[in-house]
């Protein structure tokens, strides 16, 4: 009987192991010598395949220059921070890798990128180059930077001209007062029209809106220590605020909810089934390839609140963009010159342009493609009223808990529950310890 | 065991009446042929289960986030405060995997339950042949043979609200208004069922249709002689006579439902809706996207616990009846 018990215990201990309870982290591909790189960019364009097409030609360029093949791989937002964390600890990562600004400083914890100390910055043109918002991102302040800037991104809204002229409004609402109630004039009874529409099931499109709306109402999310203070009055405000949208004020299209990119969100705007939409410069992209003409809509500065509330900030966008950095380990000589090559001006023109983004070279910002009206306002929004996110280590954990926090009070809301204060501040407190218990 | 346990004994039957010396030459082959036989299997074990789970196990002490990714090793000892988070009820880490886990049962027995009830259905139905058997067979197999991906992926874009398939096909049957939510709020645990359902039942049926191949067909002529009907055949005959297969087929269904991965993330994505919080991909927001590896594997290890004493006492119960059948 004991060897049979004994047996037992064995096989399921085998079943149960096998059926994954403990996975270790699968490694990802790399493979590269002297004479290739791995690229990992992320999804910039209206597709994946978009992406391809539009660096297809510039890496072959690349090549040519240099006698470096470019193994591309381009990966969609929500799999990103996931895929370099594999990498990271697998120490199988690609050569070079595109990263949200924002996790500069947190992926610049890991120790897993090169260092871009004076020599480095000397090989791909030196830091001068670059514009001083954009290098506000690249990695903790005081600490050499692990990653330069790629693509300048900055928010701002969107509005479908007809549908505000079919219902009288004149202007961009000046004010988010404003906005409430041009939306709640731009809804339709029936479903069939709603005053804006948001990406409520993106964690990273929630936390940055957290962050923005939390600065205009005089609220931080970490203290000057770098503790979190996630559930203070401001904040709560500030998450009530883009919340209010769907629960409140009902004038977002439910499917918000369910929308994980703004590229889903860009769907309702196109559509008609929305009026505005909140994006950063390069959701035109999407706009236009859903079938949607550059004079069917105008863009304006994200409204803030009037007046501000005591210690609010004029600010309506992070310093928003793609920062572009190198695995250590690898081919990191090729890594430097790819690098030089997808921020020098000429690229960064050809870049920028197909992907609607703002330069992040001075020399690039001049171009007359980046004088247009539309891209003014938005180098205006970067240059003058936004801030950058928080620079600290535990950023991501941030975006990740408060976005997915978001997420929950969002589709409680689209689901027909209220969404009070005390709902808010709960859900912000459990993010909060969440977050906590991992520093 | 009992393979080698005849093969010992087709051994000795062999030995007998030759003499000594290549005797023992041949015992001593035997005594190091199956260790070498298993050897590979053994390797491959080890480097893929053994070892990482040991590593998990040893990670769930440590205090591993971002700053140590690279080098794991150098994590500050964390002692038992991973495990304290990951079963405190008072914080919200404890709640959520509480939560969660009550989810992942509630997901597991009815995934489980209707995959086999459905599997053996169409098995049974299957057994008689008709015109059209072929075709059926393939069609309920294509589930199970499509990359979990491409499959999950066609359902969300028919659960999607405004443009999905299932809100308009119920429209039209005005079951419902058409602007129900499948992906988030409370139906998002029905969606996940249903389509856990889809992809796993197939295993079930092409199982089940494999053991009944090997049914004796005359205990069932037998039968009907007797005057059984189609369900006392079924439960005097059939459900016995499958016991062994079904005490495998259930405890392999409900292990790769309870750490499903796969079809909850491709549904959802990373951001889960609380109602479908299933246990594995709670594991990985923790792990990967809260950068809190020492608390994913305290919770990992706790679930490996849990499975290991639930198969347990599952393998002996259902060992000591048969036995006893």
């Amino acid at each position: 009987m004991r060897k049979r018990i004994l047996g037992v215990v064995a096989l399921s201990a085998v079943l149960v192991a096998g059926a994954g309870g403990l996975t270790a982290c699968g490694s990802s591909d790399s493979g590269s010598d002297s004479k290739t790189i791995t690229y990992w960019a992320s999804n910039q364009g209206s597709s994946i395949q978009n992406d391809k097409d539009v660096l297809g030609p510039e890496l072959k360029k690349f090549t040519k220059q240099t006698g470096i093949k470019v193994k591309l791989q381009v990966i969609g937002w929500n799999d990103l921070l996931n895929k370099i964390t594999t990498a990271t600890t697998s120490g199988q990562g690609p050569d070079v890798v595109n990263i949200g600004n924002t996790w500069s400083a947190s992926l610049q914890a890991t120790g897993a990128f090169v260092d871009f100390d004076k020599s480095h910055m000397d090989t791909i043109g030196g830091q001068d180059k670059f514009l001083a918002t954009s290098m506000s991102s690249t990695g903790a302040a005081g600490k050499t930077p692990t990653s330069v800037p790629l693509y300048g991104l900055s928010y701002g809204l969107f509005y479908n001209k007809k549908m505000f002229a079919d219902a009288g409004i004149k202007n961009p609402p000046s004010s988010w007062q404003e906005l409430v109630t041009d939306a709640k004039k731009l809804t339709k009874p029936g479903g069939k029209q709603y005053g804006i529409t948001l990406a409520g099931a993106s964690y990273t499109e929630n936390a940055h809106f957290a962050f923005i709306f939390g600065q205009q109402q005089g609220g931080n999310f970490f203290d000057k220590s770098g503790k979190p203070t996630f559930d203070t009055p401001q904040n709560v405000k500030a998450v009530q605020q883009y919340t209010d949208l769907i629960s409140k004020d009902k004038v977002a299209t439910p499917a918000s909810a369910e929308h994980t990119t703004t590229n889903d969100a860009v769907e309702d705007f196109t559509s008609g089934k929305a009026a505005m939409l909140l994006g950063q410069n390069n959701t035109n992209t999407g706009i236009e390839a859903n079938g949607m003409k550059a004079s069917d809509y105008a863009v304006a500065p994200i409204p803030m609140l009037s007046p501000l509330p005591a210690g609010g900030k004029k600010i309506n966008s992070h310093v928003a963009g793609i920062n572009i950095a190198a695995f250590k380990g690898g081919n990191e000589t090729g890594a430097m010159k790819f690098i030089k090559f997808m921020t020098s001006a000429k690229e960064q023109v050809i870049l920028d342009k197909a992907f609607n983004a703002l330069p992040v070279t001075s020399e690039a910002a001049k171009d007359p493609a980046f004088q247009t009206p539309e891209n003014k306002m938005f180098v205006d929004v970067l240059a003058n009223t936004a801030a950058p996110m928080p620079m600290i280590t535990d950023e991501s954990q941030f975006e990740t808990t408060v976005g997915n926090a978001m997420k929950d009070l969002i589709a409680q809301a689209a689901t027909g529950k209220s969404v009070s204060a005390a709902d808010v501040k709960k859900s912000l407190g459990d993010a909060q310890q969440k977050m906590q218990s991992g520093g | 065991m009992t393979a080698t346990d005849s093969a010992v004994r087709d051994g000795r039957r062999a030995g007998k009446g030759s003499d000594r010396t290549p005797r023992r030459r041949r015992v001593a082959q035997h005594r190091w042929l199956p260790y070498l036989l298993l050897a590979p299997a053994i390797i491959f074990e080890l480097l893929v289960h053994v070892i990482p789970m040991l590593t998990g196990i040893g990670i769930s002490f440590l205090k591993l986030n971002q700053f140590f990714l690279r080098n794991w090793l150098e994590a500050p000892f964390a002692g038992l405060s991973n495990y304290h988070y990951a079963i405190d009820v008072n914080g919200s880490i404890g709640k959520a995997l509480i939560w969660s886990f009550v989810v992942t049962i509630g997901f597991t027995i009815l995934v489980v339950g209707i995959s086999w009830v459905l599997g053996m259905f169409a098995a049974v139905m299957l057994q008689r042949s008709f015109r059209g058997r072929a075709l059926l067979r393939t069609i309920f197999l294509i589930p199970y043979a499509l990359p979990v991906y491409a499959g999950v992926i066609v359902w969300k874009f028919m659960l999607s609200r405004d443009n999905g398939m299932v809100n308009h096909l119920l429209a039209q049957l005005h079951i419902t208004d058409g602007h129900t939510f499948w992906l988030i709020g409370n139906n998002a645990f029905a969606s996940i069922v249903v389509v856990a359902v889809w992809r796993l039942w197939p295993f079930a049926l092409l199982t089940l249709m494999a053991g009944m191949q090997s049914l004796p067909t005359d205990v069932y002529e037998a039968a009907a002689v007797d005057g059984a009907g189609m369900w006392q055949q079924f439960r005097k005959l059939t459900l016995p006579m499958l016991r062994g297969i079904n005490q495998v087929l259930i405890l392999v269904l409900f292990l790769w439902t309870f750490n499903d991965f796969n079809v909850p993330y491709t549904l959802f994505s990373a951001s889960i809706p609380k109602s479908a919080d299933l246990i594995s991909i709670h594991v990985y927001q923790s792990s990967f996207q809260n950068f809190n590896f020492g608390l994913g594997s305290a919770m990992s290890v706790l679930l490996l616990l849990f499975l290991l004493v639930v198969t347990g006492v599952y393998l002996l119960f259902t060992s000591r009846r048969s036995r006893r059948a």
